[in-house]
């Protein structure tokens, strides 16, 4: 038995078999062929199937992904057909008498090599591309499956140094139980897609991780960051019983997921959803949820050649509001920027695109994509509880900006005789430090706020979330994070506003007694959360947590703070 | 055989997004196309296939520098006029 530390990247534990993720290794020697006509024969042939594979990889990771992952595909499929790489392996195989696979290697090292050169993080990511489509056209001409996951047939831990996109979307999910990397982080490619599937998921556990024996038995601890080797009978039945009480505590907390979230000494707070699309409407119903803390819009904006109509968003819009009812839906205006393709928009790729002309930034200086939101939000507001929120703010000024062009648009629909919700609530995201910091003077200019805890934390932190190297400092739970949280609740309620919170912290289970201690009103998350919070927040008693909350943030790191609420509060830990 | 020379505006030059608008662009044509650009430091001329994603990009043509495209076959004329086009209207980017 041996137990390795790693990042907690997704939530849960499980145990299960190890199904090690291994690239079979291509060896491929420098052999003269003699019939070069054959060879191209059997390249065009080859290329021909890499470019139906990323065809079908494309269609699939459109579906199961994201935009921005599938571009991938498009970008291989581009040097797939490069006239200058094609050629090169061409006259290697015509006129050196190379084999396809030698030509197709050594073409794709040299191209790659050259990208590699030009030190530049762009260039980077071409060099991996280049071999990752070269290795794809000679698994093919090899006869080698297209991904080692072929050979997964029951429900298994993967273990991998690390996964890319185009290795997890072949990924037969219902086969996979947990994964487990050598490297990455708890924002890479692998940790988000675990979470989104609701699987466990730990990081970083170091390398020889990577020596097991497919079939061992692993522990999986994606809460704790820990995985147990080949564990003992004592262990394997310490673990299952853990498995157990959480599973129950589950249940528990569906059946009661529709009743209020009454603290114990009688605070009431709201639990409300996350959601990005009518699917997500149904299953925030479902859970219990009181409403939705952050309806994302970008999904209306995506997959398409155009900007959506006015008629199109009101319609979507409505279809939302309505399965919400008389509940509160707090609709963020349009958070794109430079790091998100939007081809038609014509937006310019930005040096540093999380720093940039985003989200209202962008919103306040194209109307032509503000106003036919807002007028679409004003006008499915009739009759419905709607609240607009606009993210990125960093100052007070874009706050009145915004209020004026939504001023703007109400003069027009008033003149145009269209109906719509006068009195409409306005808030905003407070994830910028900005923000935060003059959180009194924006309380004046909102009806509420509702902190971005992810944003938050990287712009404070100054850590990039997506970028595996410093993103364990990209971490809510730092105390700076917290003081700011805490300082904007306080700010706010003295201006008699009330605060929610839409970033992953929000459903952090381990985070709602020091949430709840700090006085938040709204706790807004993804909805399978919802019940598990709502059953939290019923465990606890505000008054008690205050000063819990207090000596937290007195605190140096998160796995102290983490650590100190897992004493305080021990039924949290039960949840994994 | 058809030529000419455009300023390069746009705020990434030939990378990225406007890089395979560019040779998807060029794609189209049956024409022999290729595009060049003078290195900045060394005054060296540098050349690439049009039609390659990976020759556009290692040609490293960045915002304020000028490109020469040439074209020849039986669509030169509407090759290059597309091409110029594409590069003078900021690959379509405000």
């Amino acid at each position: 038995m041996k137990r390795l530390a790693g990042i907690p990247a997704s939530r849960g534990v499980c145990i299960g078999p190890i199904f090690q993720f291994l690239r079979q290794e291509l060896v491929i020697d420098d052999c003269k062929v003699e019939n070069a006509h054959a060879e191209l024969s059997r390249l065009n042939d080859a290329l021909e199937r890499a470019k139906q594979q990323i065809d079908v990889i494309y269609q699939k990771a459109l579906k199961e992904s994201s935009q921005a992952d599938a571009e991938i595909f498009q970008a291989h499929k581009m040097i797939l057909e490069d006239p200058e790489l094609l050629d090169e392996v061409k006259r290697k195989i015509e006129n050196g008498k190379c084999s396809a696979e030698f030509a197709m290697k050594e073409t794709a090292q040299t191209f790659s090599d050259m990208m590699a050169a030009m030190s530049d993080e762009y260039f980077a990511a071409r060099a991996t591309d280049i071999l990752d489509v070269g290795n794809r056209v000679l698994r093919i001409l090899l006869g080698v499956a297209e991904s080692p996951t072929a050979q997964l047939k029951t429900p298994s831990v993967i273990v991998a140094d690390d996964l890319t996109p185009s290795d997890t979307v072949l990924l037969d999910k219902t086969l996979v139980s947990g994964f487990c990397t050598a490297r990455g982080s708890a924002t890479s490619h692998t940790a988000i897609l675990a979470r989104g599937l609701g699987i466990p998921a730990v990081a970083g556990v170091g390398k020889q991780v990577l020596e097991e024996k497919n079939n061992t038995q692993i522990i999986l601890d994606g809460t704790q960051g820990e995985v147990v080797l080949a564990p003992d009978d004592a262990t394997v039945h310490e673990y299952q019983q853990r498995i157990e009480t959480a599973r129950s505590l589950q249940v528990e907390s569906k059946q009661h997921a529709q009743e209020a979230a009454l603290t114990k000494d009688g605070r009431q707070l709201e639990v409300v959803a996350n959601i990005g699309n009518v699917e997500g409407a149904r299953s925030a119903i479902e859970n219990g949820a009181e409403g939705v803390g952050l309806l994302r819009t970008e999904f209306l904006y995506l997959e398409r050649n155009s900007l959506p109509t006015e008629e199109e968003q009101y319609q979507a819009y409505r279809a939302i509001l309505d399965v919400f009812g008389d509940l509160p839906v707090i609709l963020r205006t349009l958070d794109v920027g430079g790091d998100k393709e939007i081809p038609y928009m014509g937006l310019e790729a930005e040096s540093n695109s999380f720093l940039g002309q985003r989200a209202l930034r962008l919103c306040l200086v194209r109307p032509d994509i503000f106003k036919p939101q807002l007028r679409a939000a004003l006008r499915a507001g009739v009759e419905r509880n709607l609240k607009i929120m606009f993210p990125m703010v960093a100052t007070a000024g874009e706050i009145r900006a915004a209020r004026k062009v939504m001023e703007e648009c109400k003069q027009e629909l008033r003149a145009e005789g269209k109906p719509f919700a006068e009195g409409i609530e306005i808030g905003i995201m407070v994830e910028i430090p900005s923000a935060a910091l003059v959180a009194d003077q924006l309380a004046k200019e909102v009806d509420f706020f509702s902190i971005g805890t992810n944003d938050l934390s990287q712009y404070t932190m100054a850590a990039d979330r997506t970028n595996p190297r410093v993103a364990e400092l990209s971490d809510a739970f730092y105390p700076a994070v917290l003081r700011l949280i805490r300082s904007v609740i306080e700010a706010a309620h003295k201006e008699g506003k009330w605060v929610g919170m839409c970033g992953e912290l929000a459903g952090e289970p381990l985070a709602a007694p020091i949430l709840l201690g700090l006085g938040l009103d709204e706790f807004s998350m993804s909805p399978p959360m919802v019940p598990v919070i709502k059953q939290i927040l019923r465990n606890l008693s505000a008054e008690d947590m205050q000063p819990l909350a207090q000596q937290a943030l007195e605190m140096e790191s998160p796995q102290e703070i983490q650590q100190f609420v897992r004493e305080k509060v021990p039924f949290i830990a039960e949840l994994i | 055989m058809k030529e000419t020379t455009v300023l390069v505006n746009n705020k990434v030059g030939l990378h990225a997004r406007p890089a395979s608008l560019f040779v998807q662009a060029a794609a189209k044509f049956n024409s022999n196309i290729q595009v060049s650009c003078q290195d900045p430091d060394t005054k060296e001329l540098r050349e690439a296939n049009a039609k390659s994603i990976l020759g556009v990009l290692t040609l490293g043509v960045f915002q304020g520098m000028d490109i020469t495209i040439r074209a020849e076959g039986e669509d030169e004329e509407q090759a290059i006029k597309t091409l110029a086009d594409l590069v003078e209207n900021n690959f379509g980017e405000e």
